[in-house]
């Protein structure tokens, strides 16, 4: 990529990102504005490296997979959380702000403490969860068995686009509880009741006000919302019973 | 810090700003509107009704106090709550009513995990129903004039 090159695409066109800065030590944080040149094809991910190579070698910013796999460019950009790597930023308007996750501590420019989000979950989720594979499921000749990992890519979006997570740290978040209730459709050696036991507090299932932002800026399909929901359905239910929610 | 430790790490616990939604105080960030969905609407214009409600009911309270001051100071606010502006105000309290009580239905229903999934589908249907309560109140209102 060329200094007078745009990431990627093919009519550049130039955009201004007013992009938010904080490193420690600094008495607050502010935006720099960059003006940066954007394809059609351009991701909001791809203007962000173009600025580090071209404008600002100091700027801060996690990714790895850029494919929307790994869960690590999560932040917000316009106001909405989204993973930068399949954002196209083409769309965004002639001013694109990019801010990072909200309600998760930040530490330095767009890198958040993602331990705020994993100290969340309960003890029982392991980091690298595998997940049965759906009955249905047949794989092709010469693979034995699928295996199948869980959906959630523990990416934050949902912690931050939760209302109720905006004005209480308390408040587990929509990510651990919907593992939960993961935990619930597929115990896999725990027992349901120390997840239930976990899940039945006022700072758990009980916390979320229904406000479904959470399953709107999951990327991945786990709409924790829904799951929140059945979870309560299990508390409420006396614990007899446990509802699934499938993927749409 | 200990001699092995990189550079910088005494400071990796250093807890930074966190960033909220919201106008500019903290307590704010749920009624952020930007970027929001349908479900996080409702649930912000919930929290404004219930907050209305909450207020309603100390005005409430207040004028009918004024019945303790004789039938004069009454018949006074009955000849003000006749006007165009008041009847408005009832029929915003009557939609706040409406809103609080109806959403209050639809997250009972998925908040309990008897429907989960089915929160969009539920606030339309319930809209029609309170946005056809709201007019027929506001008819008989405006009509009491």
């Amino acid at each position: 990529m060329s200094e007078a090159g745009h990431p990627n695409g093919s009519s550049p066109s130039t955009r201004t990102f007013r992009v938010y800065r904080y490193k420690r030590g600094d008495p607050g944080w502010r935006f720099d504005g960059f003006e940066v040149p954007v394809g059609a094809r351009t991701t909001v991910l791809e203007a962000l490296r173009w600025i580090q190579l071209h404008r600002d070698r100091t700027l801060a910013l996690r990714h790895s997979c850029l494919h929307a796999s790994c869960g690590t460019c999560g932040m917000q950009v316009n106001g909405r959380e989204v993973l930068a790597c399949v954002t196209p930023a083409d769309t965004l308007g002639s001013t694109i702000t990019v801010e990072p996750l909200a309600n998760i501590p930040v530490l330095t420019d767009l890198v958040v403490d993602m331990r705020q989000l994993f100290e969340r979950f309960p003890d029982e989720i392991g980091t690298v969860r595998t997940s049965d594979a759906l009955a249905q499921a047949s794989p092709p000749d010469g693979i034995e068995t699928y295996e199948r990992f869980e959906d959630c890519i523990e990416c934050g979006l949902c912690l931050s686009a939760c209302p109720v997570s905006a004005t209480s740290d308390a408040y587990v978040g929509p990510a651990a509880l919907a593992a939960a209730q993961r935990l619930l459709e597929e115990p896999r050696g725990v027992d349901p009741e120390r997840v239930l036991d976990w899940a039945d507090d006022p700072h758990g299932a009980w916390q979320c006000h229904a406000a479904f932002e959470c399953t709107e800026a999951c990327p991945s399909s786990v709409r924790p919302a829904e799951r929140i929901m059945a979870l309560r359905g299990a508390l409420a239910g006396g614990r007899r019973t446990v509802a699934t929610v499938m993927p749409a | 810090m200990s001699g092995q430790e990189l550079p910088g790490t005494e400071r990796r616990d250093d807890v930074g700003p966190v960033l909220r939604k919201g106008v500019g105080i903290p307590a704010s960030g749920w009624f952020d509107p930007r970027g929001r969905a349908l479900g996080g609407f409702a649930f912000a214009v919930n929290r404004v009704t219930g907050l209305g409600l909450v207020v309603y009911l100390y005005l409430h309270l207040a004028v009918l106090s004024m019945l303790l001051r004789g039938e004069s100071a009454w018949s006074g606010f009955l000849r003000l709550a006749t006007n165009w502006l008041f009847l408005s105000l009832d029929v915003l309290l009557i939609f706040g009513i409406l809103y609080h009580g109806l959403n209050g239905i639809r997250v009972a229903l998925v908040g309990s995990g008897v429907v989960p999934d089915r929160q969009k589908a539920l606030w339309w249907a319930l809209g029609v129903i309170g946005t056809i309560t709201l007019a027929f109140s506001a008819l008989h209102i405006y009509g009491s004039r």
